[in-house]
């Protein structure tokens, strides 16, 4: 089965990718630009999809500072999320969009 | 002896090497290794292990040679995490906390001044409580950060001097330990500051501290 995992920081821990290119956007004349995070894409097959939240919190990602979505049918939406939000500020995660879906 | 390891990536373990010979026998332990060959001490050395692919110190803190170096640090041996070595043990859960890409995004290489907060570890006891040393720093990923739950019960063992935190890291942290004290892990590099010719030798004591501790 393929599946994606989606690793982006932990709200509220410095992201200085995601502030640069924030200043970037504008820089060339996209306004209008906040909140911008940058993270990262894994893409895999996997035989077992039941272990994949366990790759990701043994490998994959450090649970300590990024936060993960799991995607098993790429383009349907997320079939897991990682535990890592608990303990983020309020307004943190809510306000970032869900993963697999493209604003119009 | 003190035992260096070196992963495929490593880059400073000569240094450490030449370093922990000044206060006893050194030998390097080579990644694929399962035993410290008897070692009383262990440094894992700074560098880009495994490339740093993924995450730094992600991939290297599944090597053979770690699982021996955290079953040693889990019976209180001694156990110190260089830059790279440092990323490594707060990857293996062996030290609080996570290192993240400099505020800067830039790699920085600069001498700076660190103060020396506990000198209760195997690797600082030859050091004053609030001592200065000038050791360098060449890292990008060296932004200490440690979630709420775990901050205000890290033991820090080096703290950037006002004005000398080059990277971001929280409350200027620049080194911290685990509970027990026998695990340490630092960004600034004592095994480049050893000699005259490196411009301090602030370094050293680091290294004489644990000469002390085998004593």
């Amino acid at each position: 089965m393929r599946a994606r995992v989606l690793v982006r920081p932990k709200a509220g821990i410095l992201d200085p990718q995601g502030k640069v290119v924030e200043r970037a956007l504008p820089a060339l004349g996209f306004e209008g630009v906040r909140n911008v995070h940058v993270g990262r894409l894994i893409e895999l097959d996997v035989e077992d999809p039941s272990r994949l939240e366990e790759m990701c919190e043994r490998l994959l990602t450090n649970p300590l500072i990024e936060d993960y979505e799991v995607v098993t049918d790429p383009g349907s939406g997320p079939a897991a999320t990682g535990r890592g939000a608990e303990g983020s500020p309020p307004g943190g995660p809510a306000e970032r969009p869900a993963p697999g879906r493209v604003s119009p | 002896m003190i035992g260096v390891v070196r992963f495929p990536g490593s880059c400073d373990e000569v240094d450490a090497l030449k370093a922990a010979s000044l206060v006893d026998e050194a030998r390097i332990l080579w990644h694929q290794e399962t035993d410290l060959e008897g070692a009383d001490a262990v440094i894992v050395p700074g560098g880009f292990s495994y490339g740093d692919y993924l995450r730094v110190g992600a991939i290297a803190r599944f090597s053979p040679i770690m699982g021996a170096v955290i079953e040693f640090a889990r019976a209180g041996g001694a156990v110190l995490g260089i830059c790279n070595g440092f990323q490594v043990l707060c990857e293996a859960g062996l030290l609080p906390g996570a290192l993240l890409p400099n505020q800067s995004l830039r790699f920085l290489c600069r001498q700076v001044e660190v103060e020396v907060v506990d000198a209760g570890t195997p690797f600082t006891r030859a050091c004053e409580e609030g001592e200065r040393l000038s050791i360098p720093v060449k890292h990008t990923s060296g932004c200490w950060f440690a979630p709420a739950e775990q901050l205000d019960r890290a033991r820090v063992v080096l703290r950037y001097a006002p004005g000398h935190n080059p990277n971001g890291s929280l409350r200027d942290v620049a080194g911290v330990c685990n509970e027990a004290g026998n695990v340490v892990g630092l960004m600034p590099h004592p095994e480049h500051a050893v000699d005259d010719f490196e411009g301090s030798t602030d370094g050293r004591k680091l290294f004489s501290s644990l000469a002390r501790a085998f004593v």
